[in-house]
C-alpha cells in the first residue's frame, strides 16, 4: 500500500484497502473557516445532531475576511463565534489569535503524522508535508464530519516524485518545487490520486518547503500530497509540542500509476503566468512584464523562512516607484517573530505595507483587491481569472525571492540579478 | 428522474473563481449566490439561464476552491445537471452532497454544443442530444453514491445514519 492507503486502512480499521474502494474512515481534525463554516453549521443543525462528535477535533479558523472587511463578513465570523461558544470548541480562533488556517493548525501542533484531517478548504492538503493524509471538502462534508467524526473517501491510486539532489540556487525554494511540477503535469495532471513525495532530495528540504510543496497538491488536481516522516518532521513537531502520533510509510511494493523524477540541483525560480497555475516559466526567461502589485504572503508562502527571504533581499532597497508591495506574515507568532528579528521595520523602511494575518488580497477579499487591468506578483497559490480583484486583472505566482525582487524593479525578476 | 433544458457550453478547467467569484462569499444565500453565477466568464448567463438548463464542460469542471457556494450557485440558478469530461474533485463531491446531479461522458462533452436541447435520464445515465438525435452513456454513480443521493444527500444520509444507530 501507498503512504496514503495506510493511514486510510487504519482510520477505517481494515488490514488493508485498494485504489478505488469507498472507505467510511475516523476522523481527527475537522476544519472550517469563515466563509465554508457558516455553511457547514446550517447543515449540521439539519442532522439533528445536537453536539459535535468532539470539541477538542474541529477547528474553526475566520482567516479570509477578517478582521472582518464588512458587515456580511462580520456576521458570517459570528455565525462561528456563536457555535464556537455553544458548542466549548476549542479551537476557535478569534482576531488577536487568528493566523491562516493552513499556516496556523500545523504550528499549533493541531496537524501531525498519520492523522486523517478533513477541511473545508481546498488547502487542507497542506498537513500532507507533516505525514498526515488530510484533504479539502465541502461545508456539507463538513457539517457530516463534525457530527458523526467520519467521512467517507475514495481510496485514491497514487503518482510518485522522487526528488533528487539539493538546490544549487540560493533562490529557489519548495514553491519552484510544485511549480515546476504543476507545468510539468497539468492541473489535472493528479486528478483523483495522492502526490506521495520521496527521495534523497527531501533532507534538503524544510519544514516550511513542504508545507509549501503540499500546499499546491490541490492545484495539480491531487487528493492530497504526502511526505514521509524524518527527523526534519519530529523536530518541527517537538518544536510545536505535538507529542502523539504514528508514522507511517509506504510498503516497498507500493504501486504508483506513474513516476516522476525531479532535480533539485536543476531547478530556478519559476512563475505561473495568468490564469493558470501551470502555466509556469522561468522567473529569469519572463521577458519585461511590468507589475503594479507584490503581495508576500498567504497559506502558501506567509512563514517566517519566507519572510526573511523577502527581508534579505529589502534590506537596504526600496520598493519600486508606482509598485504597491504588502506584506502579510501568516500567523501571530510569525508576525511576533518577524518583528523581533526586524524584519518588518526592513519591509516598512523598504516602503512595504505589513499587514496583521489575514488571507485577505489572495483571494480577492480585501487588504489589496486589483483593479481593471492591474497586475500582481504574489506568493499565493491561485491565479483564476479575477482570483485577486477585477475579472480583467492579472495574478503571477511565484517564491518570495522573485516578488520581493520584482517589487524592487517593478518587473517580474529573478532575485540572482540583484545580487 | 429525468431533466431537459437547453445547453450552456464551456472549455475546461472551469474554476470556482469563475464560477462564483469571493467577492460574493460574504453570503451564502444561494439566491444572492445564483445572481452572480458564472459572470466572470460568461456575463449573460444569469440573464439567459431558464430553470432546466444545463452545462456542458470540458475537462477538470469546478476546479480550485472547496466552496460549496459554487454548485449551490449552479443549482440556485436553475441549472438541472452538469456534464463534462471530467470534474475536479472536491467539486463532484459536493455536487453529490448537495444534491446537484453531475455526470462523466468525454463524448457527450465533445460532441454536444451550445444551443442544444438535452434530456438526460439519471437511472440509465443516458444522455441524449435532441437537436442531433445522438445519445451517449455517462459513467454510472457507484452504489455507495447512488444510497446517498437516494437519501436525499448528506445531511439526510447522516440523518438516517444517527436514526439507524
Ligand atoms: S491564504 Fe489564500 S489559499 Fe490560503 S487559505 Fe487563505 S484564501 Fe485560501
Amino acid at each position: 500500500m501507498t503512504m496514503t492507503q495506510k493511514i486510510l486502512a487504519r482510520a477505517a480499521g481494515l488490514p488493508r484497502v485498494e485504489a478505488g474502494q469507498l472507505i467510511e474512515a475516523k476522523l481527527d481534525l475537522v476544519l472550517g473557516n469563515d466563509i465554508t463554516a457558516p455553511v457547514a453549521i446550517r447543515e449540521f443543525a439539519k442532522t439533528g445532531v445536537a453536539r459535535v462528535f468532539d470539541k477538542d477535533k474541529v477547528a474553526l479558523v475566520p482567516d479570509h475576511f477578517t478582521p472582518n472587511k464588512d458587515i456580511k463578513a462580520a456576521e458570517q465570523c459570528k455565525i462561528l463565534r456563536s457555535f464556537a461558544c455553544a458548542q466549548n470548541i476549542t479551537n476557535f480562533f478569534d482576531t488577536g489569535e487568528v493566523g491562516v488556517e493552513h499556516a496556523l493548525l500545523p504550528e499549533r501542533g493541531l496537524v501531525g503524522p498519520g492523522d486523517v484531517v478533513i477541511g473545508a478548504d481546498s488547502h487542507t492538503c497542506t498537513y500532507g508535508a507533516l505525514g498526515a493524509f488530510s484533504t479539502g471538502v465541502g461545508s456539507t462534508d463538513m457539517a457530516a464530519g463534525m457530527a458523526l467524526g467520519t467521512a467517507w473517501f475514495k481510496v485514491p491510486s497514487a503518482m510518485r516524485f522522487v526528488l533528487k539532489n539539493r538546490f544549487t540556487d540560493p533562490w529557489v525554494s519548495g514553491k519552484d518545487v510544485i511549480l515546476h511540477i504543476i507545468g510539468l503535469i497539468g492541473v489535472d495532471g493528479a486528478l483523483y490520486q495522492s502526490m506521495e513525495y520521496a527521495g534523497d532530495g527531501l533532507n534538503a528540504l524544510t519544514v516550511d518547503d513542504r508545507l509549501c510543496i503540499a500546499n499546491m497538491a490541490i492545484e495539480a488536481g491531487a487528493k492530497n500530497g504526502i511526505f514521509p516522516v524524518d527527523q526534519a518532521t519530529r523536530d518541527f513537531l517537538k518544536e510545536v509540542g505535538r507529542a502523539q502520533y504514528t508514522e507511517f510509510a509506504a510498503d516497498a511494493d507500493a504501486s504508483y500509476t506513474r513516476t516522476i523524477e525531479v532535480d533539485l540541483a536543476t531547478l530556478r525560480s519559476t512563475v505561473a503566468f495568468p490564469h493558470l497555475p501551470s502555466n509556469t516559466r522561468l522567473a529569469r526567461d519572463s521577458g519585461d512584464v511590468k507589475i503594479d502589485q507584490v503581495v508576500i504572503g498567504s497559506c502558501t508562502n506567509g512563514r517566517l523562512s519566507d519572510m526573511r527571504v523577502a527581508a534579505r533581499l529589502l534590506k537596504g532597497r526600496h520598493v519600486a516607484k508606482g509598485v504597491r508591495c504588502i506584506v502579510i506574515p501568516a500567523t501571530q507568532k510569525i508576525y511576533l517573530q518577524a518583528m523581533k528579528e526586524g524584519l518588518l521595520e526592513i519591509f516598512i523602511n523598504a516602503g512595504a505595507a505589513v499587514s496583521t494575518p489575514t488571507c485577505g488580497p489572495c483571494l480577492g477579499g480585501h487588504m489589496g483587491v486589483l483593479a481593471k487591468g492591474e497586475r500582481a506578483m504574489a506568493t499565493t497559490n491561485r491565479n483564476f481569472v479575477g482570483r485577486m480583484g477585477h475579472p480583467e486583472s492579472e495574478v503571477y505566482l511565484s517564491n518570495p525571492a522573485v516578488a520581493a525582487a520584482t517589487a524592487i524593479t517593478g518587473r517580474i525578476t529573478d532575485a540572482n540579478e540583484l545580487v | 428522474m429525468t431533466a431537459q433544458g437547453t445547453v450552456f457550453r464551456y472549455g475546461d478547467n472551469v474554476d470556482t473563481d469563475v464560477i462564483i467569484p469571493a467577492r460574493y462569499l460574504t453570503t451564502s444565500d444561494p439566491a444572492e449566490l445564483a445572481a452572480h453565477c458564472m459572470e466572470d466568464i460568461d456575463q449573460t448567463f444569469v440573464k439567459r439561464v431558464k430553470k432546466g438548463d444545463m452545462i456542458v464542460a470540458d475537462a477538470n469542471f469546478g476546479c480550485g476552491s472547496s466552496r460549496e457556494h459554487a454548485p449551490i450557485a449552479i443549482q440556485a440558478a436553475g441549472i438541472s445537471c452538469v456534464i463534462a469530461k471530467s470534474f475536479a474533485r472536491i467539486f463532484y463531491r459536493n455536487a453529490i452532497n448537495i444534491g446537484l446531479p453531475i455526470l462523466e461522458c468525454p463524448e457527450a462533452a465533445a460532441a454536444i454544443q451550445a444551443g442544444h436541447t438535452v434530456s438526460v435520464d439519471f437511472d440509465s445515465g443516458v444522455i441524449t442530444d435532441k437537436t442531433t438525435g445522438k445519445t451517449f452513456t455517462a459513467v454510472a454513480f457507484p452504489p455507495f453514491m447512488k444510497e446517498l443521493i437516494a437519501c436525499g444527500g448528506l445531511v439526510e444520509y447522516v440523518k438516517a445514519k444517527r436514526a439507524g444507530k
